[in-house]
């Protein structure tokens, strides 16, 4: 995203950084940036939707009591909380703060970006989450929606946008491509989604987003390989950084920046700096000086056998597990 | 003159006062009250937004527990040399009186601002006159009356600048409601026009009279007969001074804003003969009024009195025409048994004085009268009418005008036909809900005209006296001349009816000038409405000429994702219709207004509101009117009425349809006795959506009964012979029991008085498998036939009431079988307050005496036409009273000494009439056990044989005995109230009445804040939740008012939640009763001020005590008697944290809004206060009975 970080992994957006003093404790911690938690403009809308109501059927009901509560007009029930988040942090840190936006509407995009825009943020996420539960739609329908906003946030804002996107494109590599055309200046790979569980018992829906786990890095380690050196974007790797062991394989796959989430919420944020301090054992034990020096080189570019990321490496897999 | 630098703003009185206030003082100490609450709110708000006053700091903003506490906070404050004010009214007032005389006393500058209010007399009332302030006109202050909107602002300053130059301090008083309430256009005070009548000097000298420990000095000695008199005749001379220096005063704000006023003015004809004298805001009815009689020739003119203490004798004789002969005076209070009202003493000691020192030529003839209590309309009907009978040859003294006093004949007459010239005016009136948001769009129509538009624009909203389904109506006037018309619109030129089904119930079209437009909110378009019209409004339409225009505002609103609000949308329409501004300009108003209301909420929702509006005109239609009606006439629906007692029929029946203006004095109770039972013919009919019973899926546990809070799902078992006669879809089903194949079991749903809450769909535990959301009680439509429905509850009625010692009161399966003794109430839809006293009476309610402190319970338990607390077949049922705020449990323990002492009695006579009476008869009347339902049964027929016998017997003895012989069933004592009361206003009093040792159970519905008022903080409010008068969040934690309770040993404490478990409700409500002492019982009630949905009421009760906030708890001091551990840990260990259950709360989750790095302290803070009681609770369930103090 055009960035100079001063360490390769990222804290991926998550509720941690719903707290100023996390966000501080991450940069303590080593971050080289940080992915503020998402700003869900539905959950927003239905959030202050809630409240007009709450309130609307309270006030002048009465002749007793005009209303119940301390003048509630004066509360932004918008995205006010978010953006002064982002003003706040802008304040005490010094490394990038990214901010993380769904949106459900056009305007709903378009505004919050520029709301994000001029509260200082120093780049947006967008997270198209977006499962196509609506079976009329079809894969170009549902390119074109990425595209489309990729390009109205584009011309919306003048900070860099990194695109989240899904692995569930029938040609990821291809769809990549097109966002970086539409506007994108990094690529987060992958989106994890919402899989509801269910309660055999109860007959109910679970709605479970267990965190994620080191074997989840292969779907992204795999496209991080592949797109490297081919789109002009930045690469953002995700899911599964469970420690410097899975970081260290994007960076080698081509990712400029692995992500977590997951391995802080289960052991802290200063988790960040055991994930960091290993990196640099690696580093050392295999005398690479940067970590320029080998990001990449695990790529589909640089690696002799670059069938190895296509057909024949499944063919290999599975004659392996064959054998067993 | 500066007029034209002056700002113009709509408001009302009590913001036009306060804000002047605010800004010329540095302590505020304050406590809710209606109507003058809002002073105190804007007061603590600014404070806590640091707002400065005119010195450039951030006046001191206290809540006290009571106008008392306030009143003392301020004597404090003063003493010390801050410039200090309060805000109050009626009750209030009253208990500032004692430090009212002090601050006289000691010839303290201060300014009270008072929205002058009734006093709880035959009956409380909330509304306007003056009755509390002249019952304060002895204590010393002065008293100056501001008879407008404009005059609130003004007199605020005017009172503040003479306290400070006079050294007395001032009631500054408007009326309550009608100027308190109405919204008018004003010129706003700058703050060079507040500095330049504030003088600085002054103000250090009220300083330097401060105590200083560097300069020390006694003040408030005791004193004896030698000295006391003379000292309190050495302030004459500052009282003397008052009126002059007020005229100069006045004099100084005239030259800085034009505005004259007088202590005392004159209004009318130079040559007037006949004069009324009136202060408030009849002031101007009754000028406009007399000028308009004198254009027409009369000579008829008005004295406002402005300054009524001390009152200003030289300059009411200076000020009145020589010309006049004629007085009346015009009190708005009553002083019964007096030679007359105050004023009119005061007008007639001046006239007599002035002619006996020849200062007068002749004595002119003077009359009094009483006008406008309770904020009786005060039109100029009424003026003229006075008038009328100040000039007719035998004028009535003493007389009464806006009513019809048929038994002392006190009134006069009048012709509501009479009206002054309203001509330039356009007058409006709107019909909505309290849940619609009519007002709120009204006063925004109000502050878009008032504040853009040269024209001139007045508000005022009336209310009914119901939380659920309450019916609002707003006057609105706009024109191009000021409106001084403190009345309610009589003749409208606009009428809207938001709500379709009011067309059926409310005389709309009454108040429709000829030619006059009729908007109505319609489910109908506009060729179909027409038929869908009942009768009369059709004719009203004909006859009248009127514009019939159509918008089915809630389809717009769903469209538009306004989730079925209608008031912007109706707002819209009103100025298409009104032609108040042209239609393009009030659009981009009202846009403008919308950007300006939703700033902070993102543009998207302003978008939602621009479509929404945009949408509306093309929505809205006029209706082509036919040339005949085509309604029949309605059939009158006699059934709920048919059985109610005479006195409904004749009295209550006429308030509910909207007439209780013309109900006589004759037709009134003499001493505010009503009779029980009486919401239950009302049938409000408030929700399209209605529980509806499923009876196939329906275990029968009780639990949606149980949470009902109106009462409105009753069940009965009974053999199944009775279906016989059942009507058609009669719902009933085998009783889930076994060895019973002949019962039945039947749930009856009230549908015209469900409330469609919805709580008992979220209580029931029959979840159907794979069928949605369904359970075994489910909200759904109304059904349209209420005619069948209404049969089937006729049918449910008559089957034979479950006997009481039949039914297991331990479990609430069996309560659902006990008759509740309170039903239909006007409380919230939702209320959780509601379904504690209606299980309350299920229990107790044939022997239950409430002593009901003021406040939501008093409103919805006893605010008139109809009330819920109600009786059962037998005649028995809850006999009930309210008191006053602070002194509930006072008057609950007076009533256990009363029927303590009575029963006393009954035993003394029955000891003498032994011999007569049979000695094993009295014995058992004497000593029979009553504690089971049985037992009680047992009693009452001996009680009833003994009745029997003492009539036949002529002895005085007998007779004693006959008239107390109903004591000798053993009484329930209860006292009920809110968490002001509890914990703030009547603590003293609660502390004391606990301590007393005496049978009394008190029942505390504790939401938390002060909930009628408008959801104030109380110190039950939790910390971290932001209440009113805690906007920046509560700091403090909850005052544990169990642990204080049980600290007497001997006192029963029980901490319930029934969302959380009925089953430990149950219980502790009869080991309350059952228990011989005081007894105490804390109430988790949800509350709207809580800022929830109130379907969820009952979840968040569960999360309450779920997440260790609020544990239930019993302590029992038999337990200890019995050397066991009395105190019981009744809920699990915190599963879930307080964020978990606070969170789902608006009144938490504002401070995240507004300050979020505070919201998170204060959680923390509150969650570690959380665990720590609950650790102590948890250490306490563990201790042995030694831990705790023996209890004699």
């Amino acid at each position: 995203m055009g960035f100079n970080l001063r360490s390769p992994l990222v804290v991926s957006a998550n509720p941690l950084s719903q707290k100023l003093e996390n966000i501080v404790a991450m940069e303590d911690s080593g971050a080289g940036a940080v992915v503020l938690f998402s700003l869900f403009e539905e959950q927003i809308k239905a959030e202050a939707e809630k409240v007009e109501q709450v309130v609307q059927t309270t006030s002048y009901s009465f002749a007793e009591a005009a209303d119940f509560f301390p003048s509630l007009a004066d509360y932004p029930l918008g995205a006010g909380q978010y953006l002064e988040l982002i003003r706040k942090a802008k304040e005490r840190v010094s490394i990038p703060v990214i901010a993380s936006l769904n949106g459900v509407t056009p305007e709903g995009w378009i505004e919050y970006a520029r709301e994000i825009e001029q509260a200082g943020a120093d780049g947006l996420e967008i997270n198209v989450y977006f499962i196509p539960a609506d079976i009329r739609l079809t894969a170009q329908d549902v390119e074109k929606r990425y595209l489309l906003i990729v390009k109205m946030i584009r011309d919306a804002i003048n900070i860099p946008i990194a695109v989240k996107l899904s692995p569930y494109f029938s040609s990821v590599g291809n769809m990549a491509q097109r966002l970086s055309e539409a506007g994108a200046d990094s690529l987060v790979l992958f989106n994890r989604f919402y899989q509801p569980d269910f309660d055999i018992n109860e007959l109910k829906i679970l709605p479970n987003l267990d965190l994620s786990v080191p074997a989840e890095i292969r779907l992204p380690l795999l496209w991080i390989a592949v797109l490297y050196g081919r789109i002009p974007v930045s690469l953002a790797a995700t899911t599964g950084v469970y420690g410097a062991r899975e970081l260290i394989k994007y960076l080698l796959a081509g990712a400029d920046v692995g992500m977590c989430a997951s391995s802080l919420l289960r052991h802290g944020i200063s988790w960040i700096k055991e994930i960091l301090r290993h990196l640099e054992v690696y580093m050392d034990e295999m005398e690479f000086n940067s970590v320029e020096s080998f990001k990449g080189s695990m790529s589909q570019q640089h690696i002799s056998d670059p069938s190895a990321y296509e057909r024949s490496n499944y063919i290999q897999i599975v004659e392996h597990e064959a054998w067993r | 003159m500066e007029d034209e630098k002056q700002n113009i703003v709509t408001l009302d009185g009590n913001e036009a006062a306060v804000y002047v206030a605010y800004r010329v003082n540095e302590v505020c100490a304050i406590y809710p009250i209606t109507p003058s609450s809002a002073m105190a709110e804007f007061a603590d708000e600014w404070s806590a937004k640091g707002i400065k006053n005119i010195w450039g700091n951030t006046p001191e903003v206290i809540e006290m527990q009571s106008e008392g506490g306030a009143a003392g906070t301020v004597h404090g404050a003063l003493q010390t040399g801050s410039l200090t004010t309060t805000f109050t009214a009626s009750q209030g007032l009253m208990l500032m009186l004692p430090n009212m005389y002090k601050i006289a006393g000691e010839l303290t500058s201060a300014v009270f601002h008072v929205a002058a209010r009734s006093l709880a007399a035959q009956a409380l009332s909330i509304f306007g006159d003056h009755q509390d302030v002249m019952a304060a006109r002895t204590t010393g202050f002065a008293m100056l009356a501001a008879a407008s909107v404009q005059e609130a602002h003004d007199m605020a300053l005017i009172a503040q600048a003479a306290t400070l130059r006079a050294r007395i301090p001032f009631i500054h008083f408007f009326d309550g409601f009608r100027t308190s309430h109405e919204v008018n256009k004003i010129n706003f005070l700058s703050d060079e026009q507040i500095r330049a009548m504030i003088d600085d000097d002054l103000v250090i000298a009220h300083r330097n009279r401060g105590l200083n420990p560097e300069k020390p000095f006694i003040r408030g000695t005791a004193q004896n007969p030698d000295v006391y008199f003379q000292g309190r005749e050495t302030v004459n001379v500052f009282y003397a001074a008052v009126p002059k220096i007020l005229k100069e005063e006045m004099r100084k704000f005239c030259e800085l804003t034009g505005r004259e006023y007088l202590p005392v003015k004159y209004y009318g004809a130079a040559d007037a003969e006949n004069v009324i004298v009136i202060m408030g805001s009849g002031v101007e009815t009754a000028a406009e009024t007399a000028e308009f009689l004198a254009s027409r020739g009369e000579k008829t003119g008005v004295i406002q009195i402005s300054l009524y203490r001390p009152f200003p004798s030289e300059d009411f004789i200076a000020a009145f025409p020589k010309t006049a002969r004629n007085i009346a005076v015009l009190d708005r209070t009553k002083e019964s048994g007096a030679t007359g009202e105050p004023m009119y003493q005061d007008v007639m000691v001046t006239f007599m004085e002035a002619f006996a020192k020849g200062e007068v030529s002749a004595m002119p003839k003077i009359i009094g009268g009483r006008y406008g209590l309770s904020s009786k309309e005060f039109t100029p009907a009424m003026v003229k009418a006075v008038f009328d009978n100040l000039q007719s040859e035998t004028p009535k003294n003493h007389f009464t005008v806006g009513i019809n006093d048929d038994v002392t004949n006190t009134s006069i007459p009048f012709d509501p036909s009479f009206k002054l010239d309203e001509s330039g005016w356009t007058q409006a009136l709107f019909f909505g809900l309290g849940a619609d948001g009519t007002v709120g769009a009204n006063k925004n129509s109000i502050k878009i005209i008032g504040e853009n538009t040269e024209l001139f624009a007045q508000g005022y909203f009336v209310y009914d006296s119901k939380k659920s389904g309450a019916k609002t109506v707003s006057h609105l006037r706009f024109g191009k001349k000021p409106i001084k018309a403190p009345y309610l619109i009589a003749k409208a030129d606009f009428i809207a009816c938001h709500q379709f089904n009011f067309v059926e119930r409310e005389e709309m079209l009454s108040f429709a000038k000829d030619g006059a437009s009729f908007l109505l909110n319609s489910p109908y378009g506009k060729t179909e409405v027409w038929d869908k019209l009942p009768l009369k409004v059709q004719q009203a339409i004909l006859d009248k000429n009127i514009k019939l225009f159509v918008i089915d505002a809630t389809d717009v609103a769903r469209k538009t994702g306004m989730a079925g609000r209608i008031n912007t949308i109706m707002q819209t329409c009103f100025f298409k219709l009104s032609n108040v501004l042209p239609p393009e300009e009030a659009i981009s108003q009202i846009k403008h207004a919308i950007e300006k209301t939703y700033f902070k909420k993102g543009r998207a929702v302003i978008e939602k509101n621009f479509v929404a509006v945009d949408r509306t005109l093309e929505n809205l239609f006029e209706v082509e009117i036919p040339k005949q009606v085509t309604a029949v006439a309605a059939t009158p629906n006699g059934s709920a009425m048919k059985n109610a007692p005479d006195f409904f029929k004749k009295v209550t029946s006429i308030m509910i349809a909207g007439y209780g203006d013309e109900i006589p004095v004759s037709a009134m109770p003499i001493d505010g006795t009503y009779p029980s039972g009486t919401s239950k013919f009302e049938k409000r009919n408030v929700s399209n959506r209605i529980a509806v019973w499923d009876e196939a899926s329906c275990i029968q546990c009780g639990n949606c009964s149980f949470v009902c809070p109106h009462s409105v799902i009753r069940s009965k078992f009974y053999h199944r012979e009775y279906l016989k006669d059942a009507p058609e879809d009669f719902k009933s089903a085998p009783i889930n029991a076994r060895g019973f194949p002949e019962t039945r079991y039947s749930l009856q749903v009230y549908l015209e008085d469900c409330t469609g809450c919805n709580l008992c769909h979220e209580v029931c535990p029959v979840e159907e498998r794979m069928s949605g959301n369904k359970r075994a009680i489910n909200v759904l439509d109304k059904p349209t036939d209420l005619y069948s429905e209404r049969k089937k509850i006729g049918f449910f009625e008559n089957l034979p009431q479950n006997d009481r010692p039949d039914v297991n009161f331990s479990t609430v399966h069996g309560v659902q079988f006990l008759e509740p003794m309170f039903e239909f109430s006007g409380a919230c839809a939702g209320c959780g307050e509601t379904p504690y006293i209606k299980v309350l009476t299920q229990l107790f309610g044939d022997r239950l005496l409430v002593a009901n402190a003021t406040g939501c319970s008093s409103i919805y338990g006893g605010n008139l036409p109809t009330t819920p607390w109600t009786k059962n077949a037998n005649g028995q049922g809850p006999a009930w009273s309210n008191s006053l705020f602070e002194d509930n449990a006072e008057f609950g323990l007076g009533m256990r000494m009363s029927a303590d002492k009575q029963l006393a009695t009954a035993h003394q006579f029955l000891e003498i009439l032994k011999p007569e009476l049979g000695e094993k008869f009295v014995n058992d009347l004497m000593n029979a056990p009553q504690n089971l339902e049985s037992e009680i049964l047992a009693q009452r027929i001996r009680v009833q044989q003994l009745k029997e016998k003492l009539l036949t017997m002529d002895s005085n003895e007998a007779k004693h005995l006959l008239s107390v012989a109903d004591q000798l069933v053993h009484r329930s004592v209860w006292l009920i109230g809110g968490d002001g009361w509890a914990y703030d206003i009547g603590a003293g009093g609660l502390d004391h009445a606990l301590a007393s040792g005496k049978n009394i159970n008190v029942l505390v519905l504790d939401t938390e804040v002060y909930s009628n008022t408008g959801g104030q903080s109380s110190k039950a409010t939790p910390t971290a939740a932001s209440a009113k008068f805690a906007a920046a969040g509560k700091r403090v934690g909850k005052k544990d008012l169990a642990m204080q309770a049980i600290s007497y040993g001997n006192v029963y404490v029980a901490q319930v939640a029934m969302g959380a478990n009925p089953q430990q409700t149950l219980l502790a409500l009869r080991e309350a009763e059952a228990y011989k002492g005081p007894s105490l019982i804390l109430a988790y009630s949800h509350c709207i001020a809580h800022g929830i949905e109130m379907n969820k009421g009952l979840r968040q009760q569960h999360l309450a005590v779920h997440s260790g906030y609020f544990p239930l708890i019993r302590y029992n001091p038999v337990l200890r008697k019995k050397n066991l551990n009395p105190f019981v840990l009744d809920s699990a260990k915190p599963t879930i944290s307080l964020r978990d259950y606070a969170y789902n709360e608006l009144r938490y989750k504002v401070l995240t809004q507004t300050n979020a790095g505070e919201a998170e302290y204060l959680m923390n803070l509150a969650q570690e206060i959380v665990d720590l009681r609950w650790k102590t609770y948890e250490d306490m369930a563990g201790l042995a009975a030694s831990g705790f103090q023996p209890v004699y």
